[in-house]
């Protein structure tokens, strides 16, 4: 087996003094869309976070294609090749949706050509972009703005992408929408995909494997049919009956 | 609008009541009695009832009045009014002819009021405040960092200048660099401790930052001379030519007859250029990476720093580039004085500089140039009452803050616009309907 995309061993971060991961053990293969599922503070932003460089792991140790990012600063990382959309999405409410994407840009590449290209390409994945380049980021609707976090993230041309919560406050049909998007990613440009969700049963149903935080830690893994299948998940988190 | 409802006596009444017992808490000790010293040495009070009942008399049926006419929904209508007429709007469709209106305003000032040399100097005061409200933009507006102290690198600026110019004899044109590169270098200097820092706590260290300066140079007796200042500090020549009246002089070398305006005309100039100077490498920076990067900063800086964004030198930059245009306008203001004291960079001038960014609209560039013209000529305006100057400056303030609390200029101009044939395949735009 080939070693994984990213690998997470044994990640402890802090907020001051109190442990918000302890001890964090994760891996994500090429090609992969895994997902990590639990409840509200859980500590799944904060992984996110602490992959991203801010707040570095105290301990443990990160590993990006081989590299070790633990201790890059978080500018750095994201030259490495992971892109993120952050948690509630973060656009820049005042620049235009072509600008915010030229934002996403900056760590890429400076061939002109380039951005022309992948700006097609995201234009082809969320059309409504492309109707929306010239408006503010912040006139637009909760499901553009998602789609344009992503869009942004996806302008550095990231060899792993990490979303943190892309269904959070959206309407059913627009959450579909994303997740097709998300799929459509993976599937066609072989685009591997770290995804938090507390949307559990649509996260569970796309990723080929899942993990499961509780307080800080991994109590479970396993692939994603298994775990919509597990009795103590669907109990948890997919609001089943016994 | 229709008038809204029946007029309401009773609270009308309340209210007005409420608002004269606060006038007679206010001033009943300050305005009521009045103190003198007895013959024996010991205070004397003498009551001044007449005086009280009128004040609060006044308030009373002003507070009536206002309330009255809100009421009516009077002052609702001028309010609306007001803030419906959106300068921001009208601007993108005049500002076309409105920037290039003002920089032929600006050019033929010298000839418009050529013997007036009040008009001159105020016009040379004017440009410089402009300057200074551009380089300021760039911190406080494009990359939304709070700076209370900018008047340091003025300071710097002028010191640099006034220093370099005295020791070494070189002339304004060599000084001028040096002065901006050494401000620059301060602006950095500031940044290193601060890029931690946000808003408030930004704010404050900043404030600290520019009276340190200032308290420096009062102490700093054997390099700065204290708060005696720097006199005699070279003034322009002409690229070499001085203007004085007589062999080798500007007026004589050109045929003309001496007068000491030439002087006054060549440094509104110089401050003109400076100035447009200033504008356009603002206005390149923000269509380059670096540029869009600071908006980015102001607008989020967690997304900045999840983009790749190395958020430290795009702050150090602003700060830096801010920092050397504030150097400039302080060597331009210490060749234009002749003399400079810790008295010229005290924290009011900060924060009418930063009045003048905010009012004009952050981020704005002629927003900021018309703030600056309404602050300074409007400061002049007011010299003769100069007990109610700040009052009215404070009241500026407020009715600003209330009808365009974004600043004159308050919408942005994207930095780039995407021509529609250009890239979009038509495909994706038709799938866009779909």
């Amino acid at each position: 087996m080939t070693a994984p995309l990213l690998a997470v061993h044994g990640v402890k971060a802090f907020y001051g003094s109190i442990m918000a991961l302890k001890g964090v053990d994760l891996e994500v293969r090429e090609g992969e869309i895994v997902t990590l599922i639990g409840a509200n503070g859980a500590g799944k932003s904060t992984l996110m976070m602490t992959i991203c460089g801010t707040p570095r792991a105290r301990e443990g140790q990160i590993v990006f294609a081989g590299r070790d990012i633990t201790r890059l600063p978080t500018h750095e990382i994201v030259r490495a090749k992971i892109a993120q959309a952050p948690e509630g999405r973060r656009i820049f409410p005042r620049m235009t949706v072509y600008e915010n994407l030229q934002m996403g840009a900056a760590a890429g590449s400076l061939d002109p050509s380039h951005f022309e290209r992948d700006l097609d390409r995201i234009f082809r994945l969320f059309p409504i972009l492309a109707e929306r380049r010239n408006q503010r980021g912040g006139t637009l609707s909760g499901g553009e703005q998602q789609m344009l976090s992503i869009a942004r993230a996806l302008m550095s041309r990231p060899r792993l992408l990490l979303l943190d919560e892309p269904s959070l406050g959206l309407a059913p049909r627009l959450v579909h929408q994303i997740f097709a998007a998300i799929r459509d990613l993976n599937k066609r440009e072989g685009l591997t995909i770290f995804l938090v969700e507390q949307n559990a049963f649509h996260a569970l149903r796309l990723a080929d494997r899942g993990y499961v935080m509780v307080n800080g830690e991994i109590t479970i893994s396993g692939t994603g049919r298994e775990l919509l299948e597990r009795p103590e998940v669907r109990a948890a988190y997919l609001g089943a009956r016994h | 609008m229709a008038i809204r409802s029946r007029l309401d006596l009773a609270a009308a009444l309340k209210d007005s009541v409420l608002a004269a017992l606060l006038a007679l808490g206010l001033f009943g000790l300050v305005v009521g009695i009045r103190t003198e010293t007895g013959p024996v040495g010991a205070l004397e009070l003498f009551p001044r009832i007449g005086l009280l009942a009128a004040i609060v008399g006044v308030i009373f049926l002003g507070r009536f009045a206002f309330v009255l006419l809100y009421q009516g929904g009077f002052l609702d209508f001028a309010g609306a009014r007001l803030a419906s007429a959106n300068l921001g709007t009208r601007f993108g469709g005049i500002q076309r002819f409105a920037g290039p209106a003002l920089l032929g305003f600006a050019i033929a000032v010298p000839i418009l009021f050529y013997e007036n040399r009040y008009y001159l100097d105020l016009g040379i005061l004017v440009l410089t405040y402009v300057m200074l409200g551009w380089g300021l933009n760039i911190v406080v507006g494009l990359a939304g960092l709070l700076d209370l102290g900018y008047v340091a690198f003025y300071a710097v600026g002028a010191y640099a200048y006034a220093l370099l110019a005295q020791h070494t004899g070189l002339s304004f044109w060599v000084c001028l660099p040096v002065a901006g590169i050494l401000a620059a270098f301060w602006g950095i200097l500031l940044g290193f401790p601060v890029l931690r820092l946000r808003g408030d706590y930004l704010a404050i260290v900043t404030l600290a930052f520019g009276e340190i300066i200032r308290i420096v140079l009062i102490n700093w007796q054997s390099f700065t001379n204290g708060p005696n200042g720097i006199t005699g500090i070279p003034r322009p020549s002409f690229f070499g030519l001085p203007f004085i009246d007589g062999e080798g002089g500007f007026a004589e070398r050109f045929g003309f007859e001496f007068s000491p305006l030439h002087r006054i005309v060549f440094l509104y100039y110089v401050i003109l250029v400076l100035a447009l100077v200033t504008n356009f490498v603002t206005i390149r920076l923000r269509r380059l990476p670096i540029g869009r990067a600071w908006e980015a900063l102001r607008e989020d800086e967690i997304a900045c720093r999840s983009l790749g964004i190395n958020t430290t030198n795009t702050k150090l930059t602003a700060f830096a580039i801010g920092a050397m245009f504030g150097g400039f306008a302080g060597a331009f203001f210490a060749t234009r004085q002749g003399f400079i004291s810790p008295e010229s960079f005290v924290f009011m001038e900060s924060a009418l500089i930063l009045a003048i960014v905010v009012l004009g609209g952050m981020g704005s560039q002629i927003g900021v140039a018309v703030a600056a013209f309404v602050m300074i000529g409007g400061f002049e305006l007011f010299r003769e009452f100069a007990q109610a100057r700040m009052l009215l400056f404070g009241a500026a303030m407020v009715a600003i803050m209330v009808w365009r609390p974004r600043g004159l200029v308050a919408t942005r101009v994207p930095s780039v616009f995407l021509a529609k044939r250009k890239i979009i395949p038509a495909e994706v735009v038709e799938g866009a309907r779909r």
